[in-house]
């Protein structure tokens, strides 16, 4: 069976890219607006990967990442945050709740693939 | 003349001793005698006593009258002359410019009067010295004070110099104006209530935060710091919401070099709009930052997928318009950042303000100076306050000027000032040649040279420190040519330092030792007692039928000095008709208190302006019974004690017929402005407060607790209440 992968990130623009990508790669690929739908896709789908944004209207990243990680069904779910948020305070907030990884944007597609086999690996 | 009764017994005296001494001769022989010897003499002399009788008697007293001129000059020259010298010494102890004594008497007196008018002239002569040195001494700690002050006035910092318990013994202009900006009370009060001669620091500044900094301070003098590294820092926030920037210098006694302090100086530096400005740039740097990573992000992927050799026309399409999209997205970001920071990022260079009419009448001084030419300046806003570097701008004007009347041979100059906007231009105008352009741009760019004196810097960089423009234009059909610079207009009022009249009291170094808090409140010197003085004018006289106060005003005198710069005059609207017939007193119309604050908000702006003083009004009673009326509208309570110039005028005067304030006045010699306006009447109270004192230490009234009592039972008091 396909790994499926969330996608949760406010910006349309990038969601197009990642989606397409994503897919041409072979994976189920779901998409979530904000952090609310975010998390009750990863609760209902059980995704084996987030590709988590760190800023999004209402339920931030942060608080996703948190939610997921004090949940026991889903807290194995990993956690890929990519987010233009790139001071050193960030990252490690970000790894302090939980994200598995961190990627800064902007990416290069490539490093984000790699990034995204080795996890599912 | 007075008969001494001391000469007339020691004349007696001898006259007296002899009669008795011959007497007790005659006893003696007649006793030796045997009873018929006696008989015979008495036979014998019997009969010559009445014819010769007369003779022993004349050759006594012969002898008498003698003795009596010769004890009168002992007299005289042993007694009586001592005793007028030493009188005339102890005046001449008594009062040091008293006349020398009159040298009379023997040769030996006549010696002792020189040695004692010796002994006077070199007391006195050093009285003298004492005098003149005190009188110097005291000159030059006034002129220290006066220059102290004149500094303090003029300096760009705000300064508040503390003793130990917080209480403010100096503060300049620039402090005054900090205050009044930190100060939530209505316009009326103009931070007069926070910041005040004797006032406490605390008021604004958290008392821990300075206790903290104090034992820094104190620290960093014990490991041995010198003066510039002992001081301590701190921002603190005030209960309205300003960020103040603290910088604490101790005091410490001259002579001793012990830790010991006696007081502390604040600088205070108002960064709240700084600081907003600085957080306000750092959350759009941040934005920005964030933003265009995402939307870098976004074109990065987008033009990743167009690498795709497979993609078909639909999902290029898709693609493209990402980043077109991201693109767009971003210029609009920058346009909005760039619109909204220009005018923060102007400048950061400190510039003053100033007349824009000054700064052209500077600069002509200085080319004409340099250049000897004259320069016109006839086109000018007189009404343009700039924000400028002065000095470098004069300097680059004059540096062009100079250039000009090198390279025209005596060009017509002119300067001239209009407004343009928000901005101001500023030429400098030459009538007839062209110059050509890379000239022009050379004297821009270049270092300024006047005369010797070189400068680092160039006409452009003086602009670029404030943050406008130069060029230059040219006006053919006029055959005009200028350099044109664009320079900042002062926003807000401008500050206006050259307020006329004297200086106001900004500072009391006596309260450095002051000691009030020590003793119980109707203990202390009526001397030494901080007094809000006060009045108020009403709708009329009685609040409990509905009547109003329309006007508080009040001043301060501290330590037996009257402080008119530390005023509170605020208008209140009363909510109420004004009625015509008190308008006739008070002149306040109900258009003049329309937007002013009510009682409610007013009353406690007064509070905390008389906090920790002793009120005082004239014939006060009617105006506390105002406060006490309010104290439940207001929330706030005046409990402190209370003096009655009305009754403490009668005290002096029990036998005058009228105590009202203008009598007073009158009889104390104190001439009254502005009466029956709350503050002119306040003033006026405090004057005669003031004269009364001196007064009232004649009649042994000298702590409060006396002053209340003798108001008390005074005649008027037991008449009235």
């Amino acid at each position: 069976m396909s790994l499926k992968l969330l996608i949760a990130d406010d910006e349309p623009n990038i969601v197009v890219s990642l989606e397409f990508m994503m897919k041409r790669e072979g994976y189920e690929v779901l998409v979530a607006r904000d952090g609310r739908q975010a998390l009750e896709a990863i609760r209902r789908e059980r995704p084996q990967l987030v590709l988590l944004d760190a800023m999004m209207p209402g339920m931030s990243g942060f608080d996703v990442c948190e939610a997921v990680r004090a949940d026991e069904q889903v807290r194995d779910t990993r956690i890929l945050m990519l987010t233009a948020k790139g001071r050193d305070t960030d990252v490690a907030r970000g790894v302090g709740v939980g994200a598995d990884a961190y990627m800064t944007k902007p990416f290069s597609t490539r490093d984000l693939m790699q990034k995204v086999r080795e996890m599912l690996a | 003349m007075k008969v001494d009764r001391h000469l007339v017994l020691s004349m007696l005296a001898p006259g007296a001793a002899l009669a008795a001494w011959l007497a007790l001769g005659g006893v003696l022989l007649r006793m030796t005698l045997d009873p018929g010897q006696r008989a015979a003499v008495d036979a014998v002399l019997g009969p010559l006593v009445p014819s010769h009788g007369m003779l022993p008697v004349l050759w006594w007293l012969t002898a008498a009258a003698l003795a009596a001129w010769v004890t009168s000059r002992l007299y005289e020259a042993h007694v009586a002359a001592p005793a007028r010298l030493a009188d005339a010494t102890e005046m001449l102890i008594g009062d040091a410019t008293a006349p020398d004594l009159v040298p009379q008497g023997g040769a030996a007196t006549r010696d002792l009067i020189e040695a004692i008018n010796g002994l006077a002239g070199a007391r006195r002569s050093l009285q003298e010295d004492m005098a003149r040195l005190v009188a110097e001494a005291s000159r030059g700690v006034a002129e220290q004070r006066d220059q102290l002050g004149a500094l303090m006035a003029e300096l760009n910092q705000s300064v508040v110099a503390c003793n130990l318990d917080g209480r403010i013994l100096l503060y300049n202009e620039r402090s005054r104006q900090l205050f009044r900006r930190l100060s939530r009370a209505p316009q009326g009060a103009a931070g007069a209530e926070l910041i005040g001669l004797g006032r406490s620091i605390y008021g604004v500044i958290d008392p821990a935060m300075i206790a903290h900094a104090l034992e820094t301070v104190e620290r960093r003098i014990a490991r041995g710091g010198g003066a510039t590294t002992v001081s301590a820092r701190f921002v603190t926030g005030t209960p309205a919401g300003h960020l103040l920037r603290v910088s604490m210098a101790p005091v410490r006694p001259a002579a001793s070099d012990g830790p010991a302090l006696t007081g502390f100086v604040l600088l205070l530096d108002d960064i709240t709009d700084e600081y907003q400005a600085h957080s306000r740039r750092d959350l759009q740097l941040l934005e920005l930052t964030e933003a265009s990573r995402a939307s870098f992000a976004s074109m990065q992927a987008a033009l990743d997928m167009l690498d795709y050799s497979d993609l078909d026309a639909e999902e290029r399409d898709r693609f493209h318009k990402v980043v077109r999209d991201e693109v767009s997205a971003m210029s609009a970001r920058l346009a909005a950042l760039a619109a909204s920071t220009s005018q923060d990022l102007m400048t950061r260079w400190p510039l003053q303000e100033m007349l824009g009419a000054d700064l052209l009448a500077a600069a002509a001084r200085r080319i004409e100076a340099d250049t000897g030419q004259p320069v016109a300046s006839d086109d000018v806003d007189g009404t343009l306050w700039l924000s400028i570097d002065s000095f470098a701008l004069i300097q680059a004007l004059a540096f062009l000027a100079s250039r000009l009347v090198e390279a025209f041979d005596r060009p017509d100059l002119r300067i001239r000032l209009t407004r343009a906007g928000n901005r101001a231009h500023l030429d400098l105008i030459w009538a007839g040649e062209d110059a050509r352009a890379e000239t022009l741009t050379g004297w821009q760019t270049g270092a300024m040279q006047v005369g010797d004196t070189r400068s680092p810097l160039s006409v452009r960089d003086v602009v670029e420190r404030h943050g406008g423009e130069v060029w230059f234009e040219r006006d053919r059909a006029c055959e005009l040519y200028f350099f044109r610079f664009l320079l900042p207009v002062a926003t807000g009022e401008p500050v206006d330092s050259s307020r006329g009249g004297s200086r106001p009291e900004y500072y009391d170094f006596d309260l450095f030792a002051a000691s009030e808090g020590s003793r119980a409140p109707d203990d202390r010197l009526l001397g030494e007692i901080a007094y809000t003085v006060f009045d108020t004018e009403t709708t009329g006289l009685d609040p409990v039928q509905g009547d109003e106060i329309l006007q508080i005003g009040a001043t301060r005198i501290v330590n037996g000095k009257l402080l008119r710069g530390e005023c509170l005059d605020q208008l209140v609207d009363p909510q109420r008709n004004i009625p015509e017939a008190s308008i006739q007193i008070h002149g306040i119309r109900s258009e003049m208190v329309r937007g002013q604050p009510t009682i409610a908000e007013a009353l406690p702006a007064f509070h905390a302006f008389a906090s920790d003083t002793v009120l005082v009004g004239h014939n006060v009673a009617f105006d506390m019974r105002f406060l006490k009326f309010k104290e439940a509208v207001s929330g706030v309570r005046f409990d402190q004690p209370v003096l009655d110039t009305l009754l403490l005028s009668s005290v002096v005067h029990p036998n005058e017929a009228s105590h009202s304030l203008d009598a007073i006045a009158a009889r104390l010699g104190v001439t009254v402005s502005g009466r029956h306006t709350a503050l002119g009447d306040a003033l006026a109270t405090a004057e005669v407060f003031l004269k009364l004192l001196p007064l009232l230490r004649q009649q042994n009234i000298f702590t409060l607790g006396q002053a209340r009592e003798a108001a008390q039972e005074s005649y008027y008091a037991r008449l009235r209440y």
